[in-house]
């Protein structure tokens, strides 16, 4: 069955910005908002700049949720609600068999397993909370919202590294394709933990630069890797018809999405895989290259990886198309940073605005890199590139809804 | 045109049964694989009991010693699917041939060895990451499984890990077979692995009473649907299947074991530990399948449960079965490998999706193990201790979990006169 998947509802956490309105002026003002670590002490650590959301969790969720779950399945929750309102949804659904969520994260409730295993080697077995066999797995942030708000439709966790935001939002339209009615579908992240940071560091693709000016370049000479962040979006996916019917206002049509992978290397100087997964998605969405009007390019500032990816662009669509990585100004959510792309990439559509990549230093193409300052431009199709370390590639083309 | 979706290739590694011939030996001797846990010193813990895997068996001839102890159970139960389907990958377009793996921990025990020693024994909150593996990269999030898996095998389409719990197995042969239903891949290997015998694990499960503590009698610890039984007990192993478009299994010659013919997931909104009893959001699953697949009740011939051992899913599961089934509920046979191979959380969907395929393909249902005298709330044909010749020409496997998921699959023999021939 063909359905036409929107986006009625986009529900972003993020460094900068909590809701879409918060999200969108740190965006498309290009603010770094990279700072030091304060989550824990980065002392004795490589890693020293991140990206930190300031969440006031006893405004934004319920109560016992801050007790019971994760700092990531807050994030998601609070991030559902946000959602749900901007598209002017109130649970439960009227058929809850209907209403289905999906998410993706990398690691979980690491910070809870982590309070978890220091209680349980420091003080012994007896010493474990009954959330410890909650909060800690992948599933509690779908579980949760599912809980939560009565869906008891098609449910799902996907883990597919920095592509899961992506990937979570084309398994909903699957869901839609196969009767669901609503989904609630994104990513959430909270991994500035030790816990969840050391295992990064002998990796080497983190930047270890203290200067948040300098710390996350990418595409530029002198790029050092990445900077982590923490942060969720969450989004309200439905049919067209469905969201004509309830009266709430499509954002973004859900066009096209391809997926590959790459099997060599963290992330592929070839640029093959995540070439194919462009094509895919491209020919999914019935596009041609130049129907692309922005990309919101994976951007790891890994130098190997950041030229692969300015090769695709490069090939695709020559260097007349805008490219740009709002994420170098929070830095890289891991699941929940193509979530965020998304929702910058359908906030960006809906305002006919290109949020800028803060600041580039020597870029390292000629690409049309949208650099400093927004830009205001004529918006109808975005493409939201995320690469996996290990070699999943995602591409999602995103439409305005009245292209 | 539709198409639809077959396996074509199985491997298994489980407790007692590494590769498909002695697990289905195993399963049709009904001989308990669970013992007291050798892998931790499970001295203090409530629970010290697991259906453990022999990895040196496993990892026989295999060049994945470095890899991670759930990898490698996944690697060797590909290596048996890919070989039993003839399947070369070489051959195939690489770019339609993707792969979807479940796992509900990942490489979780291994980080909470390197967490023990970087937080010097959990007294420093800030790690010491010197004294941590340089490879826990490779351990950071469940994704690597999928992605071991696709390089094992050369796909290079979409590769995907699913981590949603206890039904993480299920659901993620059920993403592979929407895969190619869509048209996104003509062929998806996929299963789920787990290894989550470590200290974290059982002391979660300790601390919410789930797990079986009959520590004095292990072999007869899980006993699902039986009067006496006191929870589930771990295991660990994994399953992998390669699924297929059904004409592009046709055009290579490949011989057809099942049909995926339906399969949903569902959440009962309830609890994320607890279960209704009245099985209601199961049953609306059992159902949404049965219609996916056109299938009356009385064409179920066998029910693969989740039958964890634990009285709230043992309750719950029997009446959602009879909610969905009606009367023909007490003469479907419904039987859990659980009882001998123990609960792998996330590879358990797999391997018992893989026991209900050896039912259909050979016609004879595993048993339940350890089933003495029935609860009497649970009153179905459970196959209790032996094994029984039963013609399956559809099988249903359930499972059931964490944050209130259920999902359903069926499998159809293939010989049912519907789509074994080429179409143009």
């Amino acid at each position: 069955m063909t359905v036409t998947a929107v986006i009625t509802g986009v529900g972003p956490i993020a460094p900068g910005g909590i809701g879409a309105t918060e999200f969108w002026q740190a965006t498309s003002a290009g603010r770094n908002l990279l700072a030091p670590i304060t989550r824990f002490d980065p002392e004795g650590t490589p890693v020293t700049v991140a990206g930190e959301v300031g969440f006031d969790a006893d405004e934004l969720i319920e109560r016992h949720y801050v007790v019971q779950a994760d700092r990531a399945t807050q994030f998601g929750l609070a991030a559902a609600d946000l959602a749900m309102a901007d598209a002017l949804f109130s649970p439960p659904a009227l058929n809850p068999f209907a209403a289905g969520v999906i998410t993706s994260s990398c690691v979980g409730g690491a910070e809870s397993g982590q309070r978890g295993l220091g209680r349980l080697w420091r003080d012994g077995p007896h010493h474990l909370s009954p959330y410890q066999s909650i909060a800690p797995l992948h599933a509690a942030t779908t579980g949760q919202v599912s809980v939560r708000d009565t869906m008891k439709g098609p449910c799902g966790v996907i883990v597919t590294d920095e592509a899961g935001g992506i990937d979570a939002l084309a398994h909903a339209r699957r869901a839609l394709r196969r009767g669901a009615r609503i989904m609630i579908a994104g990513a959430a992240e909270a991994p500035l933990c030790p816990y969840a940071l050391a295992p990064q560091y002998f990796a080497r693709m983190l930047t270890e630069s203290a200067d948040p000016d300098a710390a996350y370049l990418p595409f530029s000479h002198g790029a050092c890797g990445y900077a982590p962040a923490e942060g969720a979006a969450m989004f309200v996916v439905e049919s067209a018809a469905d969201a004509a019917e309830r009266g709430s206002r499509p954002r973004a049509v859900i066009a096209g999405h391809g997926a590959t992978f790459s099997a060599v290397a963290a992330f592929d100087p070839s640029g093959e895989g995540l070439e194919m997964a462009c094509r895919k998605a491209l020919t999914a969405a019935r596009c041609q290259p130049e129907d692309i009007d922005v990309v919101f390019a994976d951007a790891t500032a890994i130098p190997t990886a950041d030229r692969a990816e300015a090769t695709v662009i490069k090939s695709l669509f020559g260097t007349k198309v805008p490219v740009t990585a709002p994420k170098a100004g929070f830095g890289r959510a891991y699941a929940s940073a193509s979530a965020l792309d998304v929702a910058a990439a359908v906030l960006s559509l809906d305002h006919g605005i290109i949020p800028p990549i803060p600041a580039l230093a020597e870029p390292i193409d000629d690409l049309d890199f949208v650099v400093g300052a927004p830009r205001r431009a004529e918006l109808r199709t975005a493409l939201v590139l995320a690469r996996g370390y290990g070699g999943m590639n995602s591409a999602l083309v995103l439409h305005r809804p009245d292209h | 045109m539709t198409r639809r979706v077959v396996i074509t290739g199985m491997g298994v590694t489980a407790p007692g049964g590494v590769g498909i011939p002695a697990f289905w030996e195993l399963l049709t001797s009904g001989r308990p694989m669970t013992r007291p846990i050798t892998l931790f010193d499970a001295t203090g813990f409530r629970s010290r009991i697991a259906a453990e895997c022999d990895l040196h068996q496993a990892a026989h001839g295999m060049n994945t010693g470095w890899l991670d102890r759930y990898l490698q159970f996944a690697a060797t139960a590909t290596t048996e699917a890919l070989h039993g389907s003839g399947l070369n990958v070489v051959e195939e377009d690489e770019w339609r041939v993707g792969v979807v793996m479940g796992t509900a921990l990942g490489s979780a025990a291994l980080l909470e060895q390197n967490y023990v020693v970087m937080s010097d024994g959990g007294s420093k909150w800030e790690l010491d990451h010197q004294y941590g593996s340089p490879h826990l990269r490779l351990a950071w999030t469940p994704s690597m499984l999928g992605a071991e898996i696709a390089r094992l095998c050369g796909a290079r389409g979409p590769v995907h890990t699913v981590s949603s719990g206890c039904t993480a197995g299920i659901d993620a042969i059920g993403y592979a077979a929407q895969l190619i239903l869509d048209g996104d891949a003509d062929v998806v290997v996929t299963g789920g692995a787990e290894a989550p015998i470590s200290p974290a694990t059982v002391g979660r499960f300790d601390a919410i009473g789930v797990t079986s503590s009959r520590n004095d009698d292990p072999e007869h610890s899980c006993r699902p649907f039986d009067r006496e039984r006191d929870g589930f007990v771990l295991g660990e192993g994994a399953a992998v299947l390669v699924l297929e478009e059904l004409r592009h299994a046709i055009r290579r010659g490949a011989t057809v074991l099942c049909e995926v013919a339906g399969y949903a997931t569902l959440s009962s909104a309830h609890h994320m530990t607890g279960l209704t009893t009245d099985g209601r959001v199961l049953a609306v699953a059992i159902t949404q399948v049965l219609n996916q697949a056109r299938l009356g009740p009385t064409e179920i011939d066998y029910i693969s449960a989740n039958g964890t051992g634990t009285r709230q899913n043992d309750r719950h599961e029997t009446n959602a079965v009879k909610l969905a089934l009606g009367q023909w509920a007490y003469s479907a046979p419904m039987s859990s490998i659980k009882s001998m191979v123990g609960h792998a959380l996330g590879a358990s969907g797999a391997i018992e999706l893989v026991a209900a395929a050896l039912a259909v393909d050979r016609g004879v249902v595993p048993p339940t193990a350890n089933l003495t005298v029935a609860d009497p709330e649970c009153d179905l044909d459970y196959v209790p201790d032996i094994a029984r010749e039963h013609r399956v020409g559809v099988a249903l496997s359930l499972a059931s979990g964490f944050g209130g998921f259920q999902s359903v699959m069926a499998l159809r023999r293939p010989d049912s006169g519907r789509g074994e021939t080429s179409r143009p």
